[in-house]
Order: C-alpha cells, then structure tokens, then sequence
C-alpha cells in the first residue's frame, strides 16, 4: 500500500507528473493484426514511457479497442513485436499471465462479477492471483473505494450500484492488483453524462499519482487536461500523434481534421 | 373450462353496472356458482354410475391384500401383501429408476452439452447430431426401440454377450456382480465416511487458511507432496504391471514395475514434473487405446492397431506433456492429493488390516438361467437407459445456454486480472453458469420422474403400472387409485418448487 | 523524451494475413487444430466416425433390403434394414384399418390440412386472418365428415378403423387448435385480479403439470365416462382429445403468461384509456403483441405435443407408433432379425421429421421477431 499516496488537492499542472526517461512501459514494434482476413491493426509503432499518458482517439472501427486488447493479450498478434514491462507477449501462457498481473484494464461494460459483493469483486484476484492474505486485501480494497469515494457500497452487490458507481468499482478492483500500467476502453461511453464526471475524476487523480495510463476514450477535455500525447488512429492505423495542445490547436493529417472538426463540435 | 367461457359469454358489452369492483364480484360468483354446480353434476353422474355397476367407494381397499405378482421391487412383495404395500413398491421403483436415471443423464448432459460449445468442430457437430436426433423423437418410442427392437433381440440366456468385470446381457436382461461384503466390511465403511468428513474439514480449513494468510498451510502442502508421489506411484505401478501383463510379458514385471514406478513417482517432485506425467499419460492413453481400437476395429490387424494406438498416445503424452511444462502445478493441487489420499487409503488401510473382504457374488449361467449375482430385469434396463438417453439432450441444452448466458466480458475481466484459468472458471464462470442452469435442470429431473410412468407401457412395474394399472383393473376403484397416483406426482412436484424457490431467493443476482 | 510529434505519410495498404485465414487448411487448423488437445479431440472424434458410421451406413444403405425387396432377402445373415417391410405396410402405417377403397378421403384431408397450413406458416402470404379462420373453424368440421363419412352419402366409417398417422396427425392438430385458445384463456385467469378466478386458473394448471400426461389419459379414459350421465358414452378417441388438449393447455398457459409478462404497463393503460373493454383491450392489443413474442414457445408446447401423442397408446389407441408395434410383433409373413428395429426406426424418422421442422420453423421465427425488434 505504501505505493498508494494521497491525491494532493492541488490543481492539475501536467509539469508535475513524472515521465521517466528511461524506462519503457509498453513498446510495441511493427505490429499487424488480422481478424480472419480483415487487416485490422497495420503496422503499429508506440513507445509508452513509464508514467506517460496517453489518450487514443479515432472514428468508431478503427481499431482502438482491439489494439488496447492486444496489450494484455485478450486479442492475439500475427506479426510484431508487443513488450509490455521487458516482457515480450508469445503464446507463452506464464508470460501472458505476468504482464496481465502488471496490466489493469477497465472495460466500456464494467464486467464486474454480478455474483459477487463489491468488496469481493475487489479482492478475488488479490486473494487468488497474489496470495495476498484476506484481511490485507480487504483493506487495500476498502482503501482505494475510499479512493473512488464508494466505501459504504462495499457489501452491495454490482447490480445495485449506479453505472457511475460501477465504474468507479470496476477501476478500484484492476487498482488492487496495483498494477504497473492501466488500459481504458471507453469508460465513460455507457455513462450518462453526469457520471462521466465522477470517472473522469478517479482517472484524472489516477494520472496525479503518475500511473501510466492509455485510454480510448472520446472525452476530448480529459485529453487536454490528463494526456501528454493524444494518438489519432483510422483504418487500423496511427495516423498522427502529437502534444495535446499541438494536436488539437494544429492537426497535420486531412484525416484528423476532418475527424476534429466533426468532434469538437 | 366452461367457467371461464361464460366469463367471456356475459363479457360484451355490460354498460349497465359500471362499478368494476362489482363486476368482479358477480363474475366470481357466477363462476364459482357454475363450478361448483359443474362438480356435483359429475359426482352425481359418478355416484349413479358406481351404484349401476355395484361399486363401492373408498380406501378401505389399501388394507387388502393384493394377490398379484411384481416382477422387480426393493421392497419384500409376494401375493400375500397389501394394497398399500403395492403403493410403496410402485414409488420405490419409480424413484430408483428416476435417481439413477437422473444421475447418469446428468454425466452426459453436461459432457454433451460442454461439447457442444466445444471450438472443435467434429465434436460439436456430433453433440449436436446427438442432440436434435434424441430430442425430436418421442420418449415411448425410443423406450420401445430399446426394449423391444435391442434387449429383446439380445441373445438368448444361452449365449449371453459377456462383458468385462462379469457383467452378462441377454434377453432376460443385465447380470452384474453383487457385491457381499462380510462383517468386518462395516469398519471399512464407518473408516470410508469418518475420512470423507476429515477430509472435508481439512480442506476447507486448508481453503480457509489460504484465503486469510496467502498460503495454504504449510503441513497440507507438504503432506500433499508426499500424498502426490505416492498417487503417482501407484498410478504409474499399476498402469506399467497392466502394460507389461498385457502387451509386453516379461519376467519379473512387478519389480520392473515398481522400481519404474519408484523413479516417476521421485521424478514428479523434482522440477521434471512434467516428464513423468507425460511417460504416465503415454502409457495409460496406449493402454486404452489399443484395448479400445483393438475391440472397435477386430478386422483390423493388431500389429496396425498397436502402431496406431502408439502414435496416438505420443500425441497425447506431448500435449500433457507440453501443458505441464508451461503450467507448473498449481499449489491446490496438493492439497487435492492429500484429500485423495485420506478418502482412499484410509479405507484401504483398515480394509487391509481388519482382514475385511469385498467379495463379489459373480452371476453364473447354469443350465438354463443365471444363479447369482445381481439382476436387473430389461424393463429397468431399458428404461433406465431410455431415459438417460432422452433426458441427456435436454441437460445438455440446459447446460449450454447456461453456459452461453455467462457474458464473454466476465472471462476476459477476469483474464485482465491475472486469474489463470482454473481459478476463472472455478471462481467466475462456474458460479454464474450454475445459478441460469440450476432451475431448468431441476425441471428435466421433474420431468425425468414423470417420464418415467412410461415404464408402465413397457411393463417395469413403476407407480402408474403397479397402481393405476393393475391395482385399479383388480380393485375397480378408478378414483382412488388415480388420484392416489396423482398426489404422488403432486408432491414431488411441490417439494421440488419449494426447494427451487428457496434456491432462487437465496442465489438470484441483486438488481436495482 | 522522444520526440513525440508524428504524422502518417502513407496509409499502409491492407495486405493479407501471414497465415492463411481462409481455405481448407486454415479453417482446419482454427477448428480442428487450435490447441493440441483439439488435435487429440479431433483424432479421437474421427476414430469414433470410423467405428460408428460404417456399420450405420451398411445398415441403412449398404446392406439394407429396399422397398421392392422380398422378405427372403431380409432374413438373409448380415441384412441390413428391412425396407420392404415397410413399403409393403406403408398402408397400415398411414390409416390403419381404414377402409381402403376409402382412402381418397383422409388423403383429402391431408391435402386440404397441409394447403391451409402452409400460406399461414409462410409470413409474406397475405390474407392471414381468413386463412386462420377456415383452419381453425372450416377445415375441422369439412374433415371430420369426411372421415367419419354418415352424409352426403359417404360411408360411415366408425373411428376404432382409423389408425396409423392419421390418428397422430389428427390428435396431434386437433389437441394444437384446441389447446391454444384454451392455453390463452388460462393465461389471462391466471394473470386476473379475481381471486376466485385467479385460483382456479392456478390450481388446474399447476395440478396438471405436476403430473405424468400417462396418469391424465388413464383418467380421461377410465373416469370420464364415469363422469357422464348413464346411459352416455364418450368415444374412445374423444377421451384421449379432451387428455391431451387439457394437459397441453396447462402448458401453453404458463408460456403464453411469459408473453403477458413481457408486455409493459403501459400498455394495458394506454388500452384502458381508450375506453375498451377488457376483451376489446387484451383481443387488440395485448394478445397480439404477447403471442409474438412467444411464438418460439409456443411451437416448442406443440413439438412435445406432437410428440406426446404417442402416448395414446397406452390407453388403447391406434397411432403411428401403435400401428408400427402391431405389425412388428404380428406380421409373422415378414418375421426376420431387423423387422422390429426396422419398424421403430421408419416410426422414429417420421416423427423426428415433423419435430425437427417445427424447431427449426421455431427458430426461423425467433430470428425474423429478433430483427423486427430491432428495428
Ligand atoms: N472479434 C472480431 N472479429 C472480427 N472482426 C472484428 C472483431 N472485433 C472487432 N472487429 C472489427 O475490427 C475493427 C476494429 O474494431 P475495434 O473494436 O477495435 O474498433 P474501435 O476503434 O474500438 O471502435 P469503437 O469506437 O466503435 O469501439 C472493426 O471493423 C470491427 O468490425
Ligand atoms: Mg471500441
């Protein structure tokens, strides 16, 4: 736990968070995916720096989602390299299960356990994967859905909760394996709207702490607060990445312009 | 049902009472009115009916004596009993058709039903041929296709088809040996039980322990290890006696044997876990298939068969072999290894010591029938497996869509966590399936219990043959005996809704 | 830091996928041999397929006597089927005792049945409502005086000579037309806010699924003519009808109430404001959205119908399966090892034929109300 600080109450200055400079996080190197014969990722390169932020936006069918899911391994690669933490992604099932224990995701659906109360769904993996004693793990749990400011749902079941809530839960539980990187796909898009503050807030305070962290998400202004590189993808590809305040004021490709301009509006 | 079309009769149109409440109340009254005009109607007709034939009514008749023959009971029955003695034999039988009907067609519906889901498309296409053939062919007609068109076509008593362990079939039905344990016998049972229990305990105080410190006790693991190489030196001893007995005689198998054994069973707790278990895999799978190719395919030749069933086997002992590499034991199985070892070896221990002995009374054909043994009339037999047959295509597709109902997002959350797949299904997949296939299952089972009066066209003497069939044609007492019947049905039904709601209230998912 | 600035000059064209993703050895490989325990399933599934689909195949086909075959033939070592026992008592099979100069009438009936059915199965086909009318209303009563004959001077011919498939098919679509509306009305008790209704609906549909349909036919055939006043009798086949219908209908009731449940609130509201009655609301609005949505069930309660009509033989009645059973144990003429097996399995494909297209008429519905939903 001693990995968990405080959110300091301290306004959002993106010069606070640390970038490491030399220790790559996930580095993925010419990689392509097929779904059957639909060439459906083409020819990826991204270097994620520990502690980076990184936003990944793109009309829908673009490929986002499945190159998130490549990352922990929910989807398989057919050429290239994915390295997450110094581990290369093979079929080997040991590896995949260590870069998974390193890797929190947090899906569009939520995906908690319904059959489970909150605090179990928090502490199955701690419990099962890490072999972390119950009393402990109960007690990280209760500490970061205090964090996501949910501790009195601890003994309510997923389907009680709001979609908000859920949420917020389902970020708590990848949390309490104390993961190394965290993916996000969508969160917020099933959320009504004044939920998606509620979220947005957890991972805004998430990215204080310096947790490395990509999200697909379409909240534009989360981009501009949070991220230190936004990437545009289309038709399987990155087509531009660049600083938020570059990216957005001064787009280069035809293709994200058009893209901004349909979004930001 | 003429009730209710009166209700639709004096519906059209009523403007003159408008007060709905009203309404009701004079519907209910013409409609109870009507029914209970309707009911003493009948009991009238019946009451004039019995008189005309001479009939008297009641169940005074259950404390006579019943004076006919049943072919198979549990129970002790001969011409002298009662009528009601004859109603316990019918539920006997139909609940011991139904428990083990219920048993073995649960064992293949699951299997069929996981089958079908299975990527492999050879063996789900076969569940599926399986599946719509069984179930779209009536329950009396496959009960007839395998009473009459495959047990009766068995061979006489003479030439009875012999089976392995000294199970016969023939015409008369299946001979299987019954077991006669001695005396002594009960301490191996009372061993057998206290061991479950201990069991038991142990594991869940080793599940408990692993949940509140991280690790299972340090005692279990460690007996668990030893428990682990001694299951594998017995496997590996007599899986080797078995294969040198059988394909390779040679002298001074046993010792070869256990000094072979001795060495998998040293090798498993090394960090070359993996080559034993796939050295014991190739020889087991060998042994299996050649026995079973061998019996399958007899035109073909045995030298082929040994190849075939070799190469096989090779395939096999290099996937487990493969899988254990990449998957080093997990630590629960150790203590699974324990738990064996206890339920088993306790029992075989006092077995062994208190001199008990096991001995089965083998069915033996004489001059013209089989003395011994236990034997189970065809009746039993074909409905028993008419049933497991029918019932399974329904599990199974109980069990598939409770499968299928799992959301695929509950997988890959659970994957994204860490959790290896034993721990996914066990802790994520396996509750949730269970709690959509539960109440349906519980429903086949009913209806497996009422499927089974279908014995009754077939002649196994179950409750609606023995009760209201030949205890009703001998009494004449149509209404006793049929609601008697009934009621049987009746109760089993409202005791299996009752469990059913307990269940559903206590696992059903909290929605907002 | 690197330099984070980054912009596609070229698309990267769409190229195909280093392994095969299609053809015969990738789909193979995907369904055959994704992981080596699929591989060992495979190799074990196709050594189950050698064992069991030569000697089926030889059993069937390859040794089986055909329809012009002679029963010599059958009693040969190492026949297979015995088709031509089959084609000879095909007559038996399909009207039983009925007489056969007569037979014009039940095929009739037959054709009549099956030019109705089909345009109401068919969802283009317009003129529903008329068609449902003359199927449930006309047909019935223009079959049962052609078969029954009596007028119009057609020969009578008493029900204990009609057998075989007909009598299935005619237990089975009487029990279907009569069971559903019955099936509705027990719904619609049930669902009612009169408790005396309400309980009645509950007891009768819940006493008769608790119990074996074999117990109801025992007591429509031995005590319904106990319950009428003396001197009248109730035709042996007209017991087995009233069993049947009254014990599908408890069924039908219980799937047509998941569609009353389905139905929203609103709904019933929307129909009450409109000032109509109670009949008027669940006739036009209520029951048409409910039966929609239940279709699938429906056909499932007339699938185990269907099949449960077999069951009229144990009460003493001559159908399909009855007809089959006779002529196995007494056609001594045609006496060999595989008449029996023969015979079951001649009655097991027509029922599986009649079953399996309604499951899958079923699904083929579900499907077509599944994208109207959608849409
Ligand atoms: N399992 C699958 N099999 C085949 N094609 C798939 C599969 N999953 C996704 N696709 C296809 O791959 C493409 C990319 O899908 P992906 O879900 O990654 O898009 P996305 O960028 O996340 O879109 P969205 O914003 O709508 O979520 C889409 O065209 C989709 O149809
Ligand atoms: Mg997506």
């Amino acid at each position: 736990m001693s990995q968990v600080s405080e959110t300091t109450g301290a306004p959002t200055a993106r010069s606070t968070m640390q970038i490491s400079d030399t220790n790559v996080a996930i580095e993925v190197i010419g990689m392509h995916k097929w779904y059957a014969d639909f060439h459906v990722l083409r020819d990826i390169n991204l270097k994620v720096m520990e502690g980076e932020r990184i936003v990944i936006a793109g009309p829908s069918g673009s490929g986002k989602s499945t190159l998130i899911r490549c990352i922990n391994r929910l989807e398989e690669h057919q050429e290239g390299q994915i390295i997450v933490n110094g581990t290369e992604l093979t079929a080997d099932l040991k590896r995949i299960d260590e870069v998974r224990r390193e890797v929190g995701m947090v899906f569009q659906h939520f995906n908690l356990f319904p059959h489970l109360t909150i605090l179990q769904n928090l502490t199955l993996a701690p419990i099962w994967v890490r072999g972390i004693p119950k009393a402990e793990a109960e007690a990280t749990a209760m500490h970061y859905l205090e964090r996501v400011k949910i501790p009195e749902q601890a003994n309510k079941f997923p389907g009680q909760l709001s979609g908000g809530q859920q949420q917020r839960v389902a970020i708590a539980r990848s949390l309490c394996m104390q993961p190394r990187i965290m993916l996000f796909d969508e969160p917020t898009s099933a959320l009504d709207p004044e939920m998606v503050k509620e979220v947005l807030e957890v991972m805004i305070s998430l990215a204080e702490d310096g947790m490395t962290m990509l999200c697909v998400t379409h909240e534009m202004g989360f981009a501009r607060q949070v991220a230190n590189r936004v990437i545009f993808m289309d038709q399987g590809q990155i087509i531009e990445q660049n600083e938020p305040e570059a990216f957005f004021s001064n787009p280069q490709h035809e293709r994200t312009k058009l893209f901004l301009s349909q979004i930001l509006h | 049902m003429t009730t209710l079309d009166t209700g639709r009769a004096a519906a059209p149109r009523v403007s003159f009472f408008n007060d709905p409440v009203i309404r009701g109340i004079i519907y209910q009254v013409v409609v109870a009115g009507l029914l209970v005009g309707f009911i003493a109607w009948i009991v009238g007709n019946t009451a004039a009916n019995l008189a005309a034939q001479n009939k008297t009514t009641g169940f005074d008749f259950l404390w006579k004596t019943a004076g006919f023959d049943i072919s198979f009971s549990l129970l002790p029955w001969s011409r002298g009993s009662f009528y009601w003695e004859a109603f316990l034999v019918g539920i006997t039988n139909t609940l011991l058709v139904a428990f083990i009907g219920i048993i073995l067609a649960t064992m293949l519906g699951f299997t069929l039903g996981i089958a079908r889901l299975s990527s492999n498309f050879i063996i789900s296409r076969l569940a599926t041929v399986y599946i719509e053939t069984i179930r779209n062919i009536p329950l009396l007609l496959q009960l007839f296709f395998w009473y009459f068109a495959v047990l009766k076509a068995m061979p006489a008593v003479r030439e009875s088809l012999a089976l392995p362990f000294d199970i016969f079939i023939n015409q008369r039905g299946l001979m299987v040996p019954r077991p006669t344990p001695d005396q002594e016998f009960a301490w191996v049972m009372i061993t057998f039980g206290i061991a479950v229990v201990v069991a038991t305990a142990l594991s869940v105080w080793a599940m408990r322990t692993r949940t509140l410190t991280g690790h299972y006790p340090r005692q279990v693991v460690l007996a668990g290890k030893a428990a682990d190489a001694f299951v594998t030196f017995l496997i590996a001893f007599a899986a080797l006696l078995v294969l040198f007995a059988v394909i390779f005689p040679i002298s001074n198998a046993p010792v070869l044997a256990a000094i072979l054994a001795v060495l998998l069973a040293a090798l498993s707790v090394t960090r070359f876990a993996a080559l034993t278990r796939g050295v014991l895999s190739f020889v087991i799978a060998f042994l299996v298939l050649d026995t079973a190719l061998g019996s399958m395919f007899s035109w073909l030749p045995s030298l082929f068969v040994t190849v075939l069933g070799a190469a096989v086997a090779l395939v096999i002992a290099r996937v487990v072999y493969t899988g254990a590499l990449e998957r080093p034991p997990s630590e629960a199985r150790f203590p699974l290894a324990l738990m064996a070892v206890i339920v088993i070896g306790a029992p075989a221990l006092v077995y062994w010591l208190s001199g008990a002995t096991l001995a089965f009374e083998v069915p033996v054909l004489q001059r013209f029938n089989f003395v011994g043994g236990l034997q189970l009339p065809p009746e039993f037999v074909a409905l028993a497996f008419g049933l497991t047959i029918y019932t399974a295509s329904f599990i199974a597709e109980t069990v598939r869509a409770g499968i299928q109902a799992v959301n695929k997002g509950q997988t890959e959350a659970a994957q994204s966590l860490g959790l290896k797949e034993g721990d996914r299904l066990r802790l994520v997949i396996v509750p949730q399936a269970m709690r959509v296939i539960i109440p349906p299952l519980t429903s086949q089972y009913l209806n497996l219990t009422k499927n089974s009066s279908l014995g009754a066209a077939i002649g196994y003497p179950e409750l609606v043959n023995v009760f209201a069939g030949t205890a009703l044609n001998q009494t004449g007492r149509a209404i006793e005996c049929i609601a008697l019947t009934m009621l049987v049905y009746l109760i089993f039904s409202l005791l299996t809704s009752l469990i059913m709601n307990w269940y559903n209230a206590r696992v059903s998912l909290v929605e907002r | 830091m690197t330099d984070i600035g980054f912009v596609r000059a070229d698309m990267v064209d769409a190229k195909p996928a280093p392994n095969r993703t299609s053809g015969a050895i990738a789909w193979a490989q995907k369904n055959l041999f994704a992981t080596p325990l699929d591989g060992v399933l495979t190799v074990l599934g196709v050594v189950f397929l050698l064992w069991i689909v030569p000697p089926l195949y030889n059993f069937f086909i390859g040794h089986a006597v055909g329809p012009s075959g002679t029963v010599e033939e059958c009693r040969m070592e190492n026949a297979g089927a015995c088709w031509a026992y089959i084609s000879s008592e095909m007559e038996f099979f399909i009207y039983g005792f009925y007489d056969i100069p007569q037979q014009w009438r039940p095929n009739i009936v037959f054709a009549l049945g099956a030019a109705l059915l089909i345009p109401l199965l068919i969802p283009k086909v317009p003129f529903k409502r008329t068609n449902a009318v003359l199927f449930l209303f006309a047909y019935p009563v223009v079959s049962y005086f052609l078969l029954a004959g009596g007028v119009f001077g057609l020969m009578p011919i008493p029900t204990e000579k009609w057998g075989g498939l007909l009598v299935t098919l005619i237990i089975s679509v009487v029990g279907i037309t009569l069971s559903f509306p019955l099936g509705i009305i027990l719904a619609l008790g049930r669902q009612s806010k009169m408790p005396v209704i309400k309980t009645l609906c509950i007891g009768f549909i819940e006493l008769v699924r608790a119990v074996p349909l074999i117990s109801v036919l025992f007591m429509a055939s031995i005590m319904l003519p106990l319950f009428m006043p003396q001197g009248m009798t109730i035709d042996k086949f007209l017991r087995a009808l009233v069993g049947v219908t009254l014990f599908t209908s408890a069924y039908m009731a219980e799937v047509v109430r998941g569609g009353l449940q389905a139905i929203p609130r609103g709904q019933y509201e929307a129909g009450a404001s409109l000032g109509l009655s109670y009949w008027q609301r669940m006739y036009f609005i209520i029951l048409p959205q409910a039966l929609k949505h239940v279709i699938p069930g429906i056909v499932n309660s007339f699938i185990a119908l269907f099949k449960d009509t077999s069951l009229v033989y144990i009460v003493g009645m001559k159908d399909l399966l009855e007809a089959v059973k006779t002529k196995n144990d007494t056609a001594l003429e045609w006496q060999s090892a595989n008449t029996a097996t023969t015979g079951y399995l001649f009655a097991a494909m027509v029922f599986w034929v009649f079953c399996f297209s309604m499951s899958r008429y079923s699904i083929f519905m579900e499907r077509r109300l599944n994208t109207g939903y959608k849409r």
